[in-house]
């Protein structure tokens, strides 16, 4: 069959697929689910942050008028966890709670209210422990341990690795830059609050219909914990209103309604509150860093030592992979011929952090690209030139064995800098205004499933019927970021017709083949090329029986414009449905599946699964500030942003995704904070949030939201679907830091911690008036006992990807590669 | 503790009231604590209206009473009885998109579409009284909705290209998307 040589849906702004319903208020979240029976849920949340549980009496609760049914710990004891190595959760505590806001107990009632009456009528007697607030006194006492299986008292994972010998890079540089900031935590705040109804069916299996990013990992979570079959569970993810990375965990509340469901027989309902959304959390961890990095009088880098201390709260999530996402994507955007790092996790009594939009990278993406900035200015080069001398190449590996396809990182250093007029505005605006630009990359999916398997990453069904409709059946789920828009144009592409011809159903555990989950922006690379693989099957037997009937050579026909011809002589055709009924003839009944598993990764050594992805996106922002130096003030009035996503599926839903990421980022940047106290140990031990309300959580309103010029860079990449890249995480990134710079130009003070609020600049200004160093952030790391690097050797040094601790291997290295490192 | 509870229970018996809803006259019968959000979403089965925080804060709840904006969460169902309340549903008229719902479809305005609601109908409102407002007018009828998807941009647009689209209103050009 002939290939078009232009696409007709895809590249082309269009409605999203879903969109009516949207508008429309069509669109079924889990809490608008009602069913005839269906009783509500809430649940008794520890008001200790860490504390044995000594007794819970639910007997007053359970003679509550209206009350069906109080579950503890004890009716649903089995532990599971995101990452097969960290299973520390429980849907209701049995022994111990760790954060206030832990679960203890679940009242299932008539309605809300009187389960929350009943909640009052549950006693818990608690033994309180001693609590852990922070790193440094994680780190300090390990005698009270959140969890026995963590590496050391209150650790919970340390990484070391070494790619070449950095201590080496770095004496042999001109310059050594050592610089630490502190990234605090924030959270997703999605709009729609976690919810989740689970019924029993008439066969007497369960259905969980839940706001999950990830259906298939709460499919097993629940198979886990409930000890039922797989096969006689349905997770059903509905549309989410906004996740960002809050929906992925397996969530304890999923697991009770499932479990009251099957002991009434009933539907049973919960949605969560605000206030326990920002308990549940999930989110951006707090991030302690110092770099070290050599640097060449012009201003190529030789090395760099990243250490990272991660405040994970108090279970495991996915905090083993956001540890190494906090150091593994640093040598994706500058050539670094060395890179050492550290990274250590510790659990604290406040709410899990874990995956939230750019997963582990934003933090020390901040403290190199901010570094960077002061590393320019020592140098007295302009940022943007330094950068540009420094890119990664396309198609290349990096010194930690991540394969690099295509890099649109230069150009979008260009287009940003051009649109911004950055030549005429860098260290020339007058006072109190400046500009600041900083860049990214980031994963188009994670290279590796989060439990091992050699399964494909994502699967696709097409059935194609005599009345010419074609449904696409994917386990992806969509979380506003238009993962069926991306489907269904896929298929509709490959297939000549248009979307409206094409159907989804998606996130559904029985009808769809599995799909891992909304997160890694994997969804529209793995999900994408899955829907070609299928779409193309269904061409080619389609394209076998036309050309049987026409009889014309298959190589001729194309599918185009809802229509099956041949190329040669347009006049001999059939509508595509003709097609269709003449394929069903001559096959049977149309079906077909496609399926996607990424590449297998250079990296052999042990912890090189994370950071591998099918392609990396990059991006290039300048941001523009206005800082009043009375007040501290920050105004941002545009943000410059360039991201190469390869091509875009959909224009429209790519910039609504870049601009979205450049909205949240600003908010990261100037106010966000999920922020802990700890009460007056008087009162209380309690550690709780300082502000759990959208009132109190400040995020940028219409008012404060800057125009944002988005520039799309599209050079298609061979691993993506038509081309595309991810775009919802990577372009997040780069804004935290260009406003620092930009704050920095416009004021001289170096703000180098995030969020960077008025108190902040004022304290960094009364500095620089007194004539100390006019800087705001940490001064020092705090001691970690790291253990001995992994050493690989990087591939310019003759290295194959593997590992090893042996000081031979290492002196040999360093032999080998005397004469070698300024080539590199 | 907590002896109230079960000492002295709210008075929960269900009052009856008239709601006029898109238009429509409709009966309910409900708890008097109900609040207009309760009543629309589990009453009437109206869930297009949506809630963020059941506080007054993030603007998915907004409805129209008497064609003005409110957030139905601060309003007690008793209150809004027979007066004129306009929800996502009566939107589109005869099966037709309202222009805006268009715009918000075609360029980006609703991405997960949790806020949409809210956000097409406090528009709807102002364009009542502000045909073709400025950017800053909308920013500022719109600072009481949050949004955590878009960064408002392509909400802006999408109003400036609806109201482009509007019979008899506002400019030649606006909206296409940067």
């Amino acid at each position: 069959m002939k290939q078009r040589d232009k696409f007709e849906v895809i590249g082309k702004p269009r409605r999203r697929v879903d969109g009516r319903a949207k508008v429309t208020g069509q669109t079924v979240f889990a809490d608008d689910i009602v069913l005839p029976r269906m009783l509500h849920t809430k649940l008794l949340r520890s008001p200790h942050p860490h504390a044995d549980i000594e007794r819970i009496d639910t007997t007053r609760a359970a003679r509550h008028p209206g009350v069906h049914l109080v579950l503890t710990g004890a009716d649903i004891p089995n532990e599971y966890g995101i990452l097969p190595v960290s299973q520390d959760e429980q849907a209701l505590r049995t022994d111990r709670v760790r954060f206030v806001g832990d679960p203890v107990a679940a009242v299932i009632a008539k309605d809300e209210f009187t389960a929350t009456e009943a909640l009052e009528l549950i006693d818990v007697s608690y033994n309180p422990l001693p609590t852990i607030a922070n790193p440094e006194e994680a780190l300090s006492q390990g005698e009270v341990r959140l969890h026995d299986y963590s590496e050391e008292g209150n650790i919970h994972k340390r990484l070391a690795y070494s790619f070449g010998d950095v201590d080496e890079a770095l004496e042999s540089a001109d310059r050594v830059f050592e610089d630490c900031f502190f990234y605090e935590g924030n959270t997703h705040l999605p709009m729609e609050q976690h919810a989740a109804v689970a019924t029993v069916d008439p066969d007497g299996k369960l259905t969980l219909r839940s706001s999950t990013q990830c259906p298939h990992y709460v499919h097993r979570a629940l198979a886990k914990v409930l000890e039922i079959p797989q096969a006689h569970i349905r997770v059903i993810a509905h549309p989410n209103g906004g996740g960002f990375g809050g929906k992925t965990d397996p969530f304890g509340h999923e697991i009770v309604v499932a479990k009251a469901a099957l002991a009434l027989g009933r539907p049973v309902k919960i949605c969560l509150t605000r206030e326990e959304v920002f308990y549940c959390h999930r989110g951006r961890h707090p991030v302690i860093m110092k770099l070290r990095t050599g640097v060449t009088k012009d201003g190529k880098l030789t090395g760099m030592h990243l250490q990272t201390l991660l405040d994970g709260g108090s279970y495991g999530s996915y905090g083993i992979a956001s540890t190494f996402y906090t150091a593994v994507l640093q040598p994706v955007t500058y050539h670094l011929p060395r890179y050492q790092f550290n990274a250590c996790r510790v659990f604290t009594n406040k709410p899990p952090c874990g995956p939230k939009r750019g997963h582990g990278t934003p933090q020390s993406r901040f403290g190199q690209e901010v570094q960077l900035d002061k590393i320019a200015e020592a140098l007295d080069r302009d940022p943007a030139e330094l950068r540009l001398n420094i890119v990664t190449e396309p198609n290349s590996l990096t010194a930690n064995f991540l394969q690099i396809g295509t890099n649109g990182l230069a150009e979008c250093i260009k287009r940003v800098t051009e649109r911004s007029d950055w030549k005429n505005k860098h260290r020339k605006l007058p006072d109190g205004h400046g500009v600041g630009l900083a860049c990214s990359s980031y994963l188009t999916g994670a290279g590796n499933a989060i439990y091992w398997n050699k399964m494909p990453h994502t699967g696709v069904q097409l059935q194609l019927d005599r009345s010419g409709l074609v449904t696409v059946f994917c386990g992806a789920t969509e979380v506003g970021q238009g993962s069926d828009d991306v489907l269904v144009a896929s298929v509709a592409e490959i297939l000549g017709i248009t979307p409206a011809e094409v159907k989804c159903i998606t996130g559904d555990t029985d009808l769809t083949p599995v799909d891992l989950g909304s997160y890694s922006s994997r969804v529209t690379l793995m999900m994408g090329n899955a829907a070609i693989d299928a779409a193309q099957r269904a061409r080619a037997l389609i394209g076998e029986a036309v050309a049987v009937r026409l009889e014309r050579p298959v190589q001729n026909l194309v599918f185009s414009g809802g229509n099956v011809f041949d190329a040669g002589d347009p006049a001999t055709g059939m509508t595509f449905q003709e097609a269709v009924v003449c394929a069903e003839e001559r096959h049977g009944t149309l079906g077909t599946t496609g399926s996607y598993a990424p590449p297998k990764p250079p990296a052999q050594f042990k912890g090189g699964g994370v950071g591998p992805s099918p392609a990396y996106s990059f991006t290039a922002a300048v941001v523009e500030v206005e800082v009043d130096p009375a007040t501290g003030w920050i105004t941002v009035p545009r943000v410059y942003v360039a991201h190469d996503v390869g091509r875009a599926l959909n224009p429209v839903l790519v910039r609504g995704q870049v601009q979205g990421s450049v909205y949240m980022g600003l908010g990261e940047a100037l106010m966000e904070e999920q922020v802990f106290r700890r009460l007056p140990p008087k009162l209380s031990a309690a550690m709780v949030h300082k502000n759990p309300s959208l009132l109190e959580y400040k995020s940028l309103t219409s008012l404060d939201m800057p125009e944002v010029i988005t520039d799309l860079i599209e050079d298609p990449d061979p691993n993506g679907p038509f081309g595309g890249k991810e775009a919802g995480q990577g372009p997040l990134l780069p804004i935290m830091p260009a406003v620092a710079n930009a704050v920095y130009d416009a004021v001289g003070v170096r703000i180098d911690a995030v969020p960077i609020t008025p108190d902040k600049v004022l304290q960094a200004l009364e500095l620089k008036a007194a004539g100390k160093d006019p800087r705001y952030g940490p001064s020092t790391f705090p001691t970690v006992d790291w253990p001995e690097p992994y050493f690989v050797l990087p591939p310019w040094e003759g290295g194959d990807g593997t590992a090893s601790n042996r000081p031979e291997r290492k002196r040999a290295a360093k032999m080998h590669v005397m004469d070698k490192v300024h080539s590199s | 503790m907590n002896d109230f509870v079960t000492s002295d229970p709210i008075d929960r018996d269900n009052v009856h009231g008239t709601f006029i809803v898109n238009g429509e006259r409709i009966q309910v019968s409900f708890a008097p604590n109900k609040t207009l959000l309760e009543v629309l979403r589990e009453e009437l089965g109206l869930t297009g209206t949506k809630h963020g925080c059941e506080l007054g804060e993030c603007g998915a709840c907004a409805v129209l009473i008497k064609g003005k904006p409110v957030l139905s969460c601060l309003t007690l169902a008793l209150e809004s009885t027979d007066t004129p309340i306009d929800t996502i549903e009566g939107m589109a008229v005869d099966g037709e998109l309202d222009p805006l719902q268009a715009a918000f479809a075609d360029l980006g305005g609703s991405q997960c579409g949790y806020c949409t609601p809210g956000v097409l109908l406090t528009t709807k409102a102002l364009l009542a009284s502000e045909p073709a407002p400025s950017r800053d007018q909308l920013r500022e009828a719109l600072s009481g909705n949050l949004c955590r998807c878009t960064g408002y941009q392509q909400i802006f647009e999408a109003i400036e290209a609806a109201i482009v689209a509007l019979p008899d209103q506002g400019k030649k050009t606006a909206g296409a998307p940067s």
